[in-house]
């Protein structure tokens, strides 16, 4: 419950102050974004498995976010950048889904 | 797995969802916070990106696309812009060519003889009592007209065409088979000067009329009126060649 309000009120906080993204993270932010999302809803399926593990959640999350943003770079340095972001942002999206339909499984038996 | 499975899985969700002071769970609530802050960033960063926020290969995309459309839109602005000449000129044409085709009627109608002609030109009268004037002499009086340029030529009402003919029958003269009255009344359409000089000139039409016996008065005028014209003879022979020769 926590972690949802402070979604919530992160969302809210990044609306109204607007904050400036430094130049550097840019090209980083939305893949660590998805990213994260992921581990979110990896978290809650793992929740509804019965094996949530608070740290194993932000390891995962942390380490999302990590490889992510080092993908991207990599990617960038070696002159790949938009075609691996594309790839990261499809495997992660499929891995959304995946989750997304076993919570749905779990709660709407559906 | 029946539905109490399903049930059993929101109370395991409300469970969690209950607030434990652990540390992991502050820590996953601080991720989930910087998570919000970063995608309400991020979405604004996106709607109001301009540029300048964009990476390198990205403003190549743009300038790659914008530069596609332009071309596009040029192509159709030629596309068009010859559309709208062809039309303009479509209309531009015909009326030109409508008036050239108008100008070539006349021409040739007069040249042909099918219209009525006036012009500043010439009018010979022959008077000749003793008959003496024939066929020849009229001839020589049409040669004599057309080698000064005359354009219209007259003979007593008979309009004188490329295939006109004269005859001689029992003193009268006949042109394109119409019989002339004498005195022989000649109009001439052309330059006036020129063609009242060729009638003149000594051994001329006036000269040798004068040996026959007769008189030719020539009279230059301003605006002469020829209403003849003539009949064209239906051709049966000969048939127009697609293109004129040469």
């Amino acid at each position: 419950m926590i972690p949802a309000i402070g979604l919530l009120v992160g969302l809210l906080v990044g609306l109204l102050l607007d904050p400036a993204v430094p130049l550097w993270l840019q090209p980083y932010l939305p893949i660590a974004i998805i990213a994260a999302l992921d581990a979110v809803f990896g978290a809650v399926r793992a929740v509804l498995d019965g094996i949530f593990n608070d740290k194993v959640f932000v390891v995962s999350f942390l380490s999302n976010v990590v490889v992510a943003a080092l993908i991207v770079f990599l990617g960038d340095q070696l002159g790949v950048g938009t075609q691996l972001s594309t790839g990261v942002v499809v495997v992660l999206g499929v891995r959304i889904f995946s989750n997304v339909a076993s919570i749905r499984r779990h709660l709407f038996r559906a | 797995m029946g539905s109490a499975d399903g049930v059993a899985a929101w109370r395991r969700l409300v469970r969690m969802g209950r607030p434990r002071l652990t540390k992991a769970n502050v820590l996953a609530a601080l991720l989930a916070t910087l998570l919000g802050v970063s995608i309400a960033t991020q979405v604004q960063l996106t709607n109001a990106r301009g540029l300048e926020d964009l990476s390198q290969s990205e403003l190549v995309n743009v300038l790659d696309d914008v530069s596609l459309r332009a071309s596009r839109l040029d192509q159709q602005v030629r596309e068009l812009e010859t559309t709208r000449d062809r039309l303009k000129n479509g209309t531009d044409d015909a009326t030109e060519a409508i008036a050239q085709a108008q100008k070539r009627v006349d021409t040739l109608g007069i040249l042909a003889g099918s219209l009525p002609a006036h012009g500043p030109g010439i009018q010979v009268m022959i008077s000749d009592p003793e008959r003496q004037v024939t066929g020849p002499v009229v001839i020589d009086l049409i040669q004599e007209l057309r080698d000064a340029g005359a354009e219209v030529i007259d003979i007593g009402g008979v309009r004188v065409v490329a295939s006109s003919f004269v005859e001689t029958r029992d003193d009268a003269i006949l042109v394109d088979g119409h019989q002339v009255q004498r005195p022989i009344q000649v109009k001439a359409i052309g330059d006036s000067k020129t063609l009242a000089s060729a009638m003149t000139i000594p051994g001329g039409v006036v000269e040798t009329m004068r040996q026959k016996g007769g008189t030719a008065v020539v009279t230059e005028v301003d605006d002469i009126r020829v209403t003849s014209i003539h009949h064209r003879t239906p051709l049966v022979h000969a048939t127009p060649t697609e293109q004129p020769p040469g």
